[in-house]
């Protein structure tokens, strides 16, 4: 069947996809876009949280079928959904299409995102969400694999909830694991990120 | 189009400057948090194939029959191969014995023993090829523990053995047996006023790393094969893949591709070999990714072990003696089970003084998952028994179970019972003294945020099982040995390949190593170093391949030891041939050149007193300087066969834990509150990284403390539980604040005074859990991990 959605505010079309394709295997092997992690493909894990029409959500227990029509953010969209979000107001929709965004990536494009860089490699100078950002400053990052499941969640939290306690930052990633940090790392990273938010940094 | 997701030179400079002892921040912390970075399953090829491996569904069985002809004749499958397609003679592999088979042959050994591949163009379609391969099975009656494996009439998990251990093991179901015998026992026990005995069990552990097995296999024209792969150590594992392939191990091209955790679970080989054989066989590139069940199978775990202890005291508090025996349990294959015996035999005292010493550790062979390398490796079961032990002879004892402790503490110069003088410091009653006089969380934590119960504080958290009724709290404490590096003469050497020049204007640094960067921060560290011995900014690191020398493993907490020291000593050659073309081009002009000692600091040569002889731009000119070159830690020595006597290991690193809990007595509920430690590091290279290591290590302590177990049945030897479903790792909700105390007391033998880090934290926080559940509950609590049934009676 062929889907067609929008994935980081670009229309996106995915052909020949079988039905029992996850929106996680359209996304990391169809469309070039392999930010949101398989760690365990059941919806315990949280790597791979992705926003549905604002929503967080496990893209391994969506059905490709499903996203037909809708709104998906990845973590390779975050920073770009942040600086929209930061710019036009809230936007909890996940309705933040640009306005060019009618063009679309075609496919090749999208896969060559990998391959793109800065002048360093490291990515130095690119702009990131202030919750990307924590994470580095921070140290919360070490193999990485949960993180961008852990960013699109922690991102969506500041957004419903700019000055999260302990308890409430425990409670809304309490669906990401992390095998590497012991999570006091991270929970550095979203205080982090609250505070600079609401310093307006 | 290619491939994507091959992976990059990483360059940082721009921003980040520090040298060691700086909390520089990762170079590809960047390409992790914007989804650019690739992991091995992130790697995609044009017109690959994806591969899938068949799992036994019996843990020991002969296999009767194999019929692939089903799975072959399905559309859009490529390739299908068994034993039978096997390239050469070579058929198995292992890290030190080589036992496993590549594909099984004839028999079955465990549960999840890989029958067949296959390869098709649709994972799915690959799978359910898989599921049409019929096997029968003729099952054999199942070995499991010490009583099945060595009773008389038991069967043998492998017959004719020919390892070079097989000659001095009691029994040949037995892997590797290691004593440690020092002083006299017998005698020793004369003079204690207390003996305390017990029989402890700890569960077997999954590392339960997020990124999956998984990798990339692409054919060359050559005849060889490009392998992209997560893996600690590429060339151990080259080793073992090119003599299966029956190519020479410069036609298998490895490079680490990006790895989403490791913590031992990646030392053996899992998909490697299959992805290789299925590339050379169709010609296509193949991708292999394991799913979260598979990966279960896919890799060994932390042996589970039963320990016997008994320990004597004098009234005074003084140790007198310890006998001791180590039951673990390698499962079907060896892996690195005689390494972790060696480790469980020689720490099994711990850090503690005890002149009379009999420990006998051991390894068996049974039909249960393999197990192998796990952070800890060994020293993790140990701790858990001989921290009981000395709660239960201070309790015995009348006196505080820090203070019994400290009484017994080693220190620097203290004699390990295998004979080893530990000569750099051991800080032991220190970090004890530390982790103690940290403050304590607020009694009755939970209602801090007001007048309600704020249940995600409490025992249950969000299940809202207890507002504060029944709960207990309990505080303890514990202390571990772990060794770092490898032990027992093992050649434990390290390649740095350090590349200096001139590049825009400025002078850059190129790293190249093998290490395996699994997550803990080696390029880090690696870049500092760089800065710090050749005065750069700029420095770029090679991805970790096999054109360079081997780095050894990422494992046994000695990358920043190992290949550090091989970063450091390149980058001292490096320089000594920089200074020497400065003395050429411009020693003339200046008497500093030749009488001086020399730095490389800021761009620039300068004196030790500071004063700018050249910059290095004007030095290297259009030249650039290279040098690869090996780098050795001091040498160690097997331990005694019979005694377990020998100079076993390069260094010792210490860590202490105390856990504070919170128990709902009725439901069996622990809330661990909080997980505080103190560490002695050497020296933090990385400070930020370094913490990072002390807290995950930790909460893989409390994980198995009293969450996580592989649950194997007795009866079949299944395995019961293989997903997060039901295999509970620690979530942010499970796990406590870690306050962590670091304690920077220089090794002289090692580079900058450094101590290795990453496993001594995974060993002291078990057992300090343990104590405050018991301090909690009053109950004994002699296996880990404990769960409601035991603490409600109910189990």
């Amino acid at each position: 069947m062929r889907v067609t959605f929008t994935v980081n505010g670009r229309p996106q079309e995915a052909d020949d996809v079988w039905e029992g394709e996850s929106l996680l295997y359209v996304l990391r092997e169809r469309l070039g876009l392999p930010g949101s992690k398989n760690a365990c493909e059941q919806g315990e894990c949280g790597s791979c949280t992705v926003r549905l029409d604002g929503v967080p959500v496990c893209a391994c227990l969506v059905a490709a079928g499903q996203v037909e029509g809708r709104e998906v953010v990845t973590v390779e969209g975050l920073a770009d959904f942040a600086k929209q979000r930061a710019e036009h107001g809230g936007c909890a929709s996940g309705a933040c299409g640009t306005a060019d965004a009618a063009a679309g990536t075609p496919l090749d494009e999208a896969r060559r995102w990998a391959a793109r860089g800065s002048d360093s490699h490291t990515g130095e100078g690119t702009e990131l969400s202030p919750v990307q950002q924590a994470f580095i400053d921070a140290g919360a990052v070490q193999c990485g694999f949960c993180t961008p499941g852990l960013l699109v969640a922690a991102d969506e939290m500041l957004e419903r909830h700019p000055s999260p306690t302990d308890a409430d930052i425990r409670e809304a990633l309490s669906g990401n694991l992390c095998r590497c940090t012991g999570y006091e790392k991270i929970m550095d990273a979203v205080r982090l990120a609250a505070a600079r938010q609401s310093e307006g940094v | 189009m290619g491939t994507t997701g091959l992976p990059t030179n990483i360059t940082q400079g721009s921003r980040t400057k520090g040298g060691i002892g700086e909390s520089t921040l990762r170079p590809d912390g960047t390409l992790k948090v914007t989804g650019e970075f690739a992991y091995s399953s992130d790697m995609w090829h044009e017109d690959m194939l994806w591969g899938q491996i068949l799992r036994s569904t019996v843990a020991h069985a002969e296999i009767v029959s194999i019929d692939t002809a089903e799975a072959l004749a399905t559309p859009g499958v490529y390739a299908v191969m068994t034993y039978d397609d096997l390239p050469t003679d070579v058929k198995h592999y292992g890290l030190e014995i080589r036992d496993t088979p590549v594909l099984a042959h004839g028999k079955i050994r465990h549960h999840g023993e890989p029958v067949a591949i296959v390869a098709a163009d649709h994972p799915e379609t690959a799978r359910r090829a898989a599921a049409k391969i019929k096997v029968e099975y003729r099952e054999l009656p199942v070995v499991t523990d010490e009583a099945s494996a060595t009773a008389p009439d038991a069967v043998l998990v492998h017959g004719n053995r020919t390892d070079h251990h097989s000659g001095h093991v009691p029994h040949p179901n037995i892997v590797h047996r290691q004593p440690v015998i020092r002083g006299d026992v017998a005698k020793a026990r004369e003079r204690a006023d207390v003996i305390v005995e017990g029989e402890y069990v700890f569960g077997m552990q999954d590392q339960a790393f997020l990124g999956p097995e998984s990798g990339l296999a692409v054919p060359a024209e050559d005849g060889g094969v490009d392998l992209y792969v997560a893996t600690q150590w590429l060339h151990a594992d080259l080793g073992q893949i090119a003599p299966v392939l029956g190519l020479p191990e410069d036609k298998v091209r490895m490079t680490l591709a990006g790895v989403g955790g490791a913590f031992g679970g990646r030392e053996d080989l899992s998909m490697q070999i299959h992805a290789c054989l299925l590339a050379l066989r169709t010609g296509k590139p193949v991708k292999i990714v394991f799913n979260r069940f598979e990966s279960f199978f896919g890799h060994v775990h932390r042996h589970p072990a039963k320990l016997h202890y008994e320990h004597g005291a004098t009234k005074d508090g003084k140790l007198t003696h310890l006998k001791a025996r180590i039951v673990l349990d390698g499962g079907a294959y060896a892996s690195s089970s005689p390494a972790v015996v060696g480790n469980a035999a020689s720490l099994g005292a711990g850090p503690y003084v005890i002149e009379d010493v009999d420990i006998e550790a051991l390894a068996l062979y049974t039909n249960n998952p393999p197990c192998g390398a796990m952070r800890g490796f060994g020293a993790v079961q140990a701790c858990f028994a001989y921290e009981a032990q000395m709660d239960k002879l201070a309790a015995r004892l009348g006196m505080d179970p820090v203070e019994f402790r400290r009484i017994n503490a080693m220190s620097q110069g203290a004699v390990m019972p295998t004979g080893q003088v530990v000569d750099s410091p051991a800080p032991v009653a220190e970090l004890l003294r530390r982790v103690k006089a940290m403050p304590m969380p607020p009694e009755r934590q939970w209602l801090a945020a007001g007048e309600a119960a704020d249940v995600r504080e409490l025992p249950g958290g969000l299940s809202n099982t207890t507002h504060g009724e029944g709960v207990v709290r309990g505080v303890g404490y514990a202390v571990g040995i772990k060794n770092v590096g490898f032990s027992e003469g093992f050649d434990d050497y390290s390649t740095a390949r350090v590349r200096m020049e001139v590049v825009g204007g400025e002078p850059v640094a190129t790293v190249h190593t093998a290490m395996a960067e699994v997550g803990q921060g080696g390029i880090t560290v690696h870049a500092q170093i760089a800065r710090t011995e050749l005065g750069v900014t700029q420095v770029t690191i090679n991805p970790a391949n096999t054109q360079v020398g081997s780095a050894g493993s990422t494992s046994a907490s000695r990358q920043t030891y190992v290949t550090g020291g091989a970063v450091r000593n390149a980058c001292e050659l490096v320089r000594e041939k920089v200074l020497e073309m400065g003395r050429r081009a411009f020693g003339t002009y200046h008497p500093a050149w030749a009488t001086a000692e020399l730095l490389l600091e800021g761009g620039k040569v300068v004196t030790d007193a500071g004063e700018v002889l050249a910059d290095l731009v004007d030095v290297l000119g259009d030249e650039a300087v290279e040098i690869e070159e090996q780098w050795r830690h001091r040498p160690t020595e097997p331990f005694d066969l019979r005694t377990g006597q020998g100079f076993g290991h390069v260094q010792y690193s210490f860590a202490a834990h105390r856990a504070v809990v919170e128990v709902d007595t009725e439901l069996g509920m622990v809330k661990v509150v909080e997980l505080a430690c103190a560490q002695d590091v050497g020296k933090a290279l990385n400070p930020l990284s370094v913490l990072g290591q002390i807290q995950g290590g930790t909460t893989q302590g409390l994980g198995i403390a009293v969450m996580e177990e592989i649950v194997v049945d007795p009866k079949t030897a299944k395995v019961r539980n293989p997903s997060f479903t039901d295999y509970l790792i620690p979530t942010i909700l499970d796990t406590p604040t870690i306050p962590v105390d670091v304690l920077e007391l220089a090794d002289d033998h090692a580079p900058y005074g450094l101590r290795g880090v990453g496993e001594a934290p995974t060993l002291s926080s078990t057992p300090a859990v343990l104590a405050a559940i018991r301090a909690a509950t009053g109950l004994e609590l002699n296996r880990t991990p404990v769960r409601p049934e035991h603490l409600t009676g109910t189990a």
